[in-house]
């Protein structure tokens, strides 16, 4: 793929550490004395059990979910979070009133921001990632991977130098998550990312580093990572024997 | 076959009807037959347009208010925090009130000209408008509103771009609901006391047994009432195209 239209992020990009002193759910301690850090411009993969709280970290990671526990998020430059960190979810939160165009270039309507230059530049990556004849199509006219695509420039548009991935390929056919992974990877290079999945080979192809949450109250651990730097070949040996592993870790936690 | 569709159902009643008459010898002021209506819907037709104007204008500015009034309260309990547990009591006891029962009072304090059956018709669908409405306002995907946040959004412009255009294909069903009701609401208040109208046309049509008058008038009010409907029905898919109908 060429790259007509520079990706990278355009200011510092610096770590982001979640603290969660207490955080619980329904009457469950989710998280105690919890500590997430993700180093600049890496890919830090969140890999867990459904209920673990993995959702919840990146949620609160994002500025949501405020008055759910004590915890802070900081950025290791010692600025506010607020305002750079970008989000993109499972389900691709499109619009479904606005055009693929408006929907790229979202942030800055509900900003109130003039968009010349800003639709000038979505159109050209939405070229890039092959969409280039759908700017004025509705999304409900779309593919799942057309869509997600249509989400990952929305999030690329945003420049925010964190973002964080909440399963955003889950929802795809293997094929185009193959994709959508290889796609997201050289678009968001260079960027403190946070990527959330079930799945560990999604985790093995992407990740610098690979967390797992696990237990409750929640823990982390860090898991070793194959060679190499990502994205990396599903079928490279080290991945494959690293998946087996992994998989059986998620299938057996430690009680 | 769409447009068919209608020709022969309609055709099949009026052909019901006028058999009955012609069976049953009933004397045309208690059932007149479709001709005799048609007749009079011909000879009489100035009489009928002329109030048929009045109760037109009187629905669709009851329409026009009731769904500004019920848009600006959804909105309002939608904007401030807490309004809702106010305001939900007073629109259930606007709805708990019967129209029918308040009549006479909106006639006394409006007088007999149209204002008191606008007011009517305003009240009468103030209600379905409203909640619809509001209903769409806080069913909003938790997925939007959390990307509206990270994006920088303020409350106000989160109800603008994202709770509002997402509150419409529920509002259109409360709209579809208003556009049925509202000649209900007109025609009651021109029951209640009026000069002009198509409900007051029937009620002295009536009284002097002229009941082939009363059936034209009728007729003149439901056909308005269909096209009515079906405009407005028309115009909400072409204003919300995404919302997808999957029932035919």
């Amino acid at each position: 793929m060429t790259t007509d239209v520079p990706v990278a992020a355009s200011g510092a990009v610096p770590g982001l550490v979640v603290e969660a002193a207490h955080l619980s759910y329904d009457g469950v301690t989710l998280f105690q004395n919890l500590t997430l850090d993700l180093r600049a411009g890496e890919w830090t993969g969140l890999l867990g059990d459904s209920g673990v709280g993995k959702s919840t970290l990146l949620r609160i990671a994002a500025g949501l979910d405020a008055g759910l526990g004590e915890y802070a998020v900081h950025l290791e430059d010692g600025g506010a979070a607020d305002g750079r960190v970008a989000l993109m979810a499972q389900r691709d939160a499109l619009l479904p009133w606005l055009s693929v165009l408006d929907n790229a270039c979202l942030g800055s309507r509900l900003r109130g921001e003039p968009a010349a230059a800003l639709r000038e530049k979505a159109s050209a990556l939405l070229q890039q990632v092959g969409l280039g004849d759908y700017l004025e199509a509705m999304p409900a006219t779309l593919s799942g991977g057309m869509r997600q695509r249509v989400a990952l420039v929305r999030t690329l548009i945003e420049d925010r130098p964190i973002v964080l991935l909440d399963e955003p390929f889950a929802a795809l056919d293997a094929l185009n998550r193959h994709r959508m992974q290889d796609l997201s990877a050289e678009m968001l290079a260079g960027r403190t990312v946070l990527h959330v999945t079930h799945d560990p080979l999604e985790a093995l192809r992407l990740c610098h580093r690979i967390l797992m949450l696990e237990g409750r109250p929640a823990r982390l651990r860090e898991e070793p990572v194959p060679a190499g730097s990502p994205p990396r070949a599903a079928d490279h040996h080290d991945v494959a024997e690293r998946h087996g592993a992994l998989l059986d870790r998620l299938l057996n936690p430690p009680a | 076959m769409r447009w068919l569709r209608p020709l022969i159902i309609a055709a099949s009643l009026l052909a019901v009807w006028q058999a009955a008459v012609w069976l049953s010898q009933v004397p045309p002021f208690i059932l007149p037959g479709p001709t005799a209506v048609l007749t009079t819907l011909v000879t009489r037709a100035d009489v009928l347009v002329e109030h048929a104007w009045v109760t037109g204008a009187e629905i669709l500015m009851g329409l026009a208010l009731g769904t500004l009034l019920g848009m600006l309260t959804a909105l309002f309990m939608a904007a401030i925090p807490g309004a809702t547990r106010w305001l939900m009591p007073v629109l259930v006891a606007s709805q708990a009130i019967p129209v029918f029962a308040i009549a006479p009072l909106l006639v006394l304090w409006l007088d007999y000209g149209m204002a008191s059956k606008v007011a009517m018709a305003t009240l009468i669908i103030y209600f379905p408008v409203t909640t619809s409405f509001f209903d769409g306002l806080r069913r909003t995907e938790p997925e939007w509103l959390a990307l509206a946040q990270t994006m920088g959004a303020s409350r106000a412009a989160a109800i603008r771009h994202v709770r509002i255009p997402a509150a419409l294909p529920s509002l259109a069903s409360g709209l579809r609901v208003a556009t049925a009701i509202a000649p209900i609401g007109a025609v009651v208040g021109e029951w209640v006391g009026s000069e002009a109208g198509l409900g007051y046309l029937m009620l002295h049509a009536n009284a002097r047994m002229q009941t082939d008058l009363m059936f034209a008038a009728l007729f003149v009010l439901t056909v308005g009432s269909l096209t009515l409907y079906f405009s407005m029905n028309a115009a909400l898919r072409r204003l919300i195209p995404w919302q997808p109908e999957t029932l035919r």
